[in-house]
């Protein structure tokens, strides 16, 4: 194997890369571990905000339907990294105050939790578009049938508008999620050590920039291919029963 | 644009009295007096922010059309390998992209002294082409992407009826494919301009001094921290509602 | 509201841990800078004033731990709390005093120019008018290039490490940083070589390097200068600079 590697030239490479120290692979690898943590922490976030978001677009009073309108449009007009920085700073500034409010002392926040509250606020903005969209693409006759039958409220949230408004949002929320999975590599602009960070702090370290950023970069595509197929299984499960589309789009 | 009725219900005027509130509370309690200093650098620049924003859409339009047309119709040895640089562009964070370029491809230079000998090395030493190159693929990949459905959902009953009045293959790919699929992809590429729009901040990581990086050197020459991040938010949603008014504008004026 | 208000601590330790009263969040920059910090391929922070924090921290009875943080965002990270004190090669500026507070000096190094061996420059405004000189964000050597090198073009990097990279790649003439981390970088970088030191502007490259920490909070000012007093004293800076460097330069 090594010998193999040596002919092609990436002896040294794979001794760059290798798992234990001198190489820096198990940075790498912590550091993606941190990446998909912030990921799936901001996806979950922004899907609770999504979720209320979109109820509050849908069945909210004027001012929530306002105040949702400029908490979308902003969000999605201001480049996520300088939402990043402003949320980063305004986030624990207010845990501070408040913790300071209720008699506490400073408080210390993780770098993941950080993470998570920024990306999480932006994904939001996008996931209330998803879903107001994709509850909005259920046959209102599917509900309707549902109330005739007498059923309450929750059970036809649960039974009927969720599971409908799943096939069309899966597709988004996929989307979002590769967003998710990407736009951690900006919190390294703030110094936080995910897997952009530790990739040039690797590379700097050992002037070795295009070793180190093509591994960065095949674990990246690896974790979208890998969501990508997922998601694709996860379509076809939410769309069991439904006409296919193929050939029939338009 | 919501028309001015819809704009004085009362609970709008009541936001938008607690907004002017926020903004006159802004202009009195924070610090606002760098702005004259720094005035000539921010113009310098916004004009970089949008030249490059501009050029890598001008660029990568085209780009986007070849990727997305050798995906539809074009045969394997076209249509794999633009897959597959769609699939890496839209699969890696393009910061990465941007650091690979940049910095990767520094790296190598001092193993070719003849570089430095080239006319392409006064370009070379610049961060802006790095920075262009970087949005401009970055822009293909996306857009050929979108382009690749538009291409395949121009109803195949126009081309064969090209076809049958005998229009030469070329004619039919600049009358009748070309407008229709470009008009199908309109309305989002409102959005993907916007989105590129967001992208360009990450150029400032490489030393090309756009408006983003004007706001880094007012925060770290001043410590004064959030009052040019505000600021600079607010820039970038007026640049995006005029590409959004503009390419609403254009939706209009194109026929259906 | 006591039930509230247990309940937003609960939400507040949640989201983040409480920092223990004796632990002092010491922030780094996140950046390789050889050889006073830099992260090693286990992930651990080795380097001369890594040393420094722990025997200043262990004189002055601090149970430090060191936090990686962003540069140019590190004096707005201790101000919101996110680090209680700065030991990151941080000079002591005037421009700086009006925002935070600097302990007593640790160390002091003069200000050089590196440039490449083959070009003829001088640590001088003429020599380096129309040359493309590279410096740090945030630093003092950005403020003194700005001021006196104004027929230069300066080329703002987020690292110094990046303006070493693009000193290799030759795409800057010369970079203006610290003497020791500069002899570090030529020691390993067959392109360059110290040029000299600039001429010194103590209201700019200020008085040498102290622990930075917010203002007000006195008690951790006073442990800093006793804790730097006292491993200058006893000899210890000098058995840690004689381990890096050879020889005791200061």
């Amino acid at each position: 194997m090594s010998d193999l590697l040596e002919l092609l030239g990436l002896g040294q490479a794979a001794e760059l890369l290798s798992l234990s120290p001198p190489g820096w692979g198990r940075n790498l690898l912590v550091g993606l571990s941190r990446s998909l943590q912030i990921a799936a922490g901001a996806f979950g976030l922004g899907l609770l905000i999504g979720l209320l978001g979109a109820y509050g677009k849908l069945h909210g009073g004027k001012i929530t339907r306002d105040l949702l309108a400029i908490y979308t449009t902003v969000i999605r007009a201001v480049p996520e990294l300088v939402l990043i920085l402003i949320l980063y700073y305004v986030g624990t500034d207010l845990v501070n105050k408040a913790s300071a409010a209720l008699g506490g002392g400073p408080v210390e926040i993780s770098g993941i939790a950080a993470g998570i509250w920024v990306l999480g606020v932006v994904q939001g903005a996008y996931a209330t578009e998803v879903l107001r969209g994709a509850i909005q693409a259920i046959p209102p006759g599917q509900v309707e049938a549902a109330r005739a039958f007498g059923m309450p409220g929750w059970t036809i949230l649960r039974r009927v508008t969720i599971p409908a408004m799943m096939a069309f949002a899966v597709p988004g929320l996929a989307n979002l999620w590769l967003i998710a999975t990407k736009d951690t590599a900006l919190l390294a602009v703030v110094g936080f050590s995910e897997l952009t960070l530790e990739t040039r702090q690797a590379a700097s370290s050992t002037r070795a920039y295009f070793t180190f950023f093509m591994a960065a970069g095949a674990l990246y595509l690896m974790v979208t291919l890998l969501s990508g197929a997922l998601f694709a299984r996860l379509e076809k499960w939410a769309r069991r029963g439904q006409p296919s589309l193929k050939g029939g789009a338009r | 644009m919501i028309p001015l009725k819809e704009l004085l219900q009362p609970h709008r005027i009541l936001l938008m009295a607690l907004f002017a509130g926020f903004v006159l509370w802004c202009a009195v309690s924070l610090r606002w007096d760098w702005i004259p200093q720094y005035l000539p650098l921010a113009a310098h620049g916004l004009w970089t922010t949008l030249w490059i924003l501009l050029a890598s859409i001008a660029l990568g339009f085209p780009l986007a059309m070849l990727l997305g047309l050798a995906q539809a119709v074009g045969p394997w040895y076209l249509a794999w390998p633009a897959k597959g640089l769609c699939t890496v562009i839209r699969g890696t964070p393009l910061l990465l992209q941007i650091w690979l370029l940049y910095y990767g491809l520094g790296s190598l230079f001092p193993q070719f002294p003849w570089i430095r000998g080239s006319e392409l090395w006064p370009y070379l030493r610049q961060a802006w082409p790095y920075a262009l190159t970087a949005l401009t693929l970055s822009y293909a990949g996306y857009e050929g992407e979108v382009m690749r459905g538009a291409f395949s959902s121009v109803a195949k009953g126009q081309l064969e009826a090209a076809r049958a009045f005998g229009m030469p293959r070329r004619t039919i790919f600049r009358r009748i494919w070309l407008p229709q699929a470009v008009r199908n992809v309109l309305p989002t590429l409102g959005g993907e301009t916007i989105l590129q729009l967001k992208a360009t901040p990450l150029i400032a990581t490489i030393t090309v001094i756009d408006i983003y990086a004007v706001s880094s050197r007012v925060r770290s020459d001043t410590f004064i921290v959030y009052e040019p991040l505000l600021l600079l938010a607010l820039v970038y949603i007026v640049i995006a509602l005029v590409i959004g008014q503009g390419f609403a504008w254009l939706e209009r004026r194109v026929p259906r | 509201m006591p039930h509230f208000k247990s309940l937003c601590i609960a939400a507040l330790t949640l989201m983040a841990t409480t920092a223990s009263a004796a632990e002092v969040k010491i922030g780094v920059a996140a950046e390789p800078y050889p050889p006073f910090s830099s992260p090693d391929s286990s992930g651990n922070w080795v380097g001369w004033e890594i040393e420094m924090i722990d025997a200043i921290c262990a004189a002055a009875e601090l149970d430090c731990v060191v936090t990686p943080v962003a540069w140019d965002g590190i004096i707005p990270s201790l101000n919101a709390k996110q680090i209680d004190a700065i030991m990151a090669s941080m000079s002591i500026t005037e421009e700086r005093l009006k925002t935070i507070d600097f302990s007593d000096p640790y160390y002091n190094t003069p200000t050089v120019i590196v440039a490449d061996k083959m070009l003829d420059i001088a640590p001088t405004p003429d020599s380096l008018a129309g040359k493309i000189l590279g410096v740090q964000a945030s630093t003092v050597h950005q403020a003194y290039a700005q001021k006196y090198f104004t027929d230069a073009e300066i080329r703002v990097y987020q690292t110094q490490d990046e303006a070493n990279q693009d000193m290799i790649a030759g795409r800057i003439d010369a970079t203006q940083a610290d003497a020791m981390a500069m002899a570090e970088f030529v020691e390993g970088a067959a392109c360059c070589e110290i040029k000299g030191p600039v001429a010194d502007d103590p209201a700019i490259l200020g008085l040498g390097v102290g622990a930075g920490v917010r203002k007000g909070d006195d008690a951790l000012l006073a442990a800093f200068n006793k804790g730097v007093a006292a491993v200058i004293a006893d000899g210890t800076r000098s058995a840690i600079t004689e381990k890096y460097f050879g020889k005791d330069i200061f």
